[in-house]
């Protein structure tokens, strides 16, 4: 079975093996299902960091400094970069790499590019699971970087332990966050670009507005500046990551996130089952519409009579 | 659903610029594709690094530079070593014919000289992907 060999090689960290993995997990070829849940005792090890920002907001040019820092602590990292797929032609142009190219070749680092595919404005269906293929294959830490669109922030901050929201400074970015409300799934806001004079402006209108819904103290902890292209202020934030993500993966601590996860994991594979004992072309539905068209059911009666596997 | 081509698209050499890989990049992910884009100055091992993690049906080679024999076969040789034998390895750039047909000969896919519609590209690789997966289902 292939499943069968796909999973002892990510399980001692093949590159191949992980990389058709994913594949498999992204196409929902047959034995995706049987391979993640051949992986899924082994995943919970990686710690896993979400980033979310507007395009441009500096996303992956901050992943390349964090990346350096990790492999410089002799950690093995992963990077999964999520970006939309047109939604005329189902085309995509996945960019990340650029940024992170001086890790290309490097065997202690993992970078995969993942077209959206979805609904607009939410994470790709399959990035938590290939999330989970990384975490199996025994990375220290798994990133997912996703622009930020409405949904997309909420889904990566499920998948994640830590979820980092990056506003740039003189993009309107921080106002637009805000509005948006996406900050409040962050455990870190980043204003990028430090370098840039704005920077401490954005900064402190961030702490101002956010000041006003907790405490400004524990507020001020989680405001962090990082100039990610001369690196300053990067070992800062990894140390208050790696903080952020052992109390969140502290023993015993399982998270309402976590369980939200599960939740939302569970849900995707109801439907996902459901719709597979239903093809479009079953019997029943052709059976139960004709009854429907008649007037002896209605379509939410003959839905519930589908879901509980009774006769209508 | 057919699965979606996944092609790496690489600007190999030293020359500066990339605005020729970026069109054929832009080109093909209007045709449906999904391109992964690297920029410039990638090394050979960075290219076939890459493409193994991205696990693509195809590496683009962009490049200019007129080393154009050396970094296709050091290219293509690298893919034999780490298992991508069944990548297509295309590109483009200023190539004589004979230097072409040699590469071909080794293994190499079509390559486009400068000016080529990128939709002769796009329709090249759907063609060549479609048997490629024809041929590995059937092995
Ligand atoms: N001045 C300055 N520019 C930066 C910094 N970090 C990133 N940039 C620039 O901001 C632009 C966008 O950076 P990316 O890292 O590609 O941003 P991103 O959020 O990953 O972008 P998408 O993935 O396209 O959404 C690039 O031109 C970077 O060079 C920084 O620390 N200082
Ligand atoms: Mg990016």
């Amino acid at each position: 079975m292939v499943e069968g060999r796909l999973i002892e090689g990510v399980l001692r960290g093949e590159e191949a093996a992980i990389a058709r993995s994913i594949t498999m997990v992204e196409e929902r070829l047959p034995g995706a299902r049987a391979l993640l849940a051949g992986l899924a005792t082994h995943t919970g090890k990686a710690l896993r960091v979400g980033l979310t920002g507007a395009p441009g907001a500096g996303k992956s040019t901050l992943l390349a400094a964090l990346l350096s820092a990790l492999r410089r602590a002799g950690k093995r990292v992963a990077v999964l970069a999520v970006d939309p797929s047109s939604p005329k032609t189902g085309g995509a142009l996945l960019g990340d790499r650029v940024r992170m190219a001086m890790h290309a070749g490097d065997s202690g680092v993992f970078v995969r590019s993942m077209a959206g595919r979805a609904a607009l404005g939410a994470l790709a269906p399959a990035a938590g699971e290939a999330v989970d293929v990384l975490d199996a294959a025994g990375f220290d830490v798994v990133f997912l970087e996703s622009v930020g669109a409405g949904q997309a922030d909420h889904d990566i901050a499920l998948e994640c332990d830590v979820t980092l929201v990056l506003v740039a400074p003189g993009s309107g970015d921080g106002i637009q966050a805000l509005k948006s409300g996406i900050l409040e799934i962050a455990d870190l806001w980043v204003v990028t670009k430090g370098d840039r004079p704005e920077a401490a402006g954005l900064k402190a209108e961030l702490l101002a507005s956010l000041s006003l819904a907790a405490d400004a103290r524990a507020i001020e902890e989680r405001v962090v500046t990082v100039a990610a292209l001369g690196g300053q202020g990067v070992p800062a934030l990894l140390a208050k990551i790696e903080q952020a993500g052992a109390v969140a993966r502290a023993p015993g601590s399982l998270e309402p996130r976590q369980l939200l996860r599960l939740r939302r994991r569970l849900l995707a594979a109801a439907a996902e089952l459901c719709a597979e004992r239903l093809p479009p072309d079953a019997p029943q539905l052709a059976e139960l519409a004709t009854r429907i068209k008649s007037g002896d059911l209605t379509v939410i009666g003959a839905a519930r009579a589908l879901l509980s596997g009774g006769n209508a | 659903m057919t699965r979606r081509i996944r092609v790496l698209v690489a600007k190999a050499g030293l020359d500066g610029h990339d605005r020729g890989a970026r069109v054929v990049a832009a080109a093909l992910r209007d045709a449906g594709m999904e391109v992964i884009y690297t920029g410039l100055h990638q090394t050979p091992e960075m290219i076939v690094s890459a493409a193994a993690q991205e696990d693509v049906d195809v590496i683009g080679l962009s490049l200019h530079s007129g080393a154009h024999m050396e970094l296709f076969r050091r290219v293509h040789a690298l893919m034999s070593e780490r298992g991508l034998a069944g990548v297509l390895l295309t590109g483009g750039g200023i190539i004589p014919d004979e230097d072409a047909a040699a590469l071909a000969a080794e293994g190499v896919g079509k390559l486009f000289g400068p000016g080529t519609p990128t939709g002769e590209l796009a329709s090249y690789i759907k063609q060549e992907v479609a048997r490629r997966r024809a041929e590995g289902e059937r092995a």
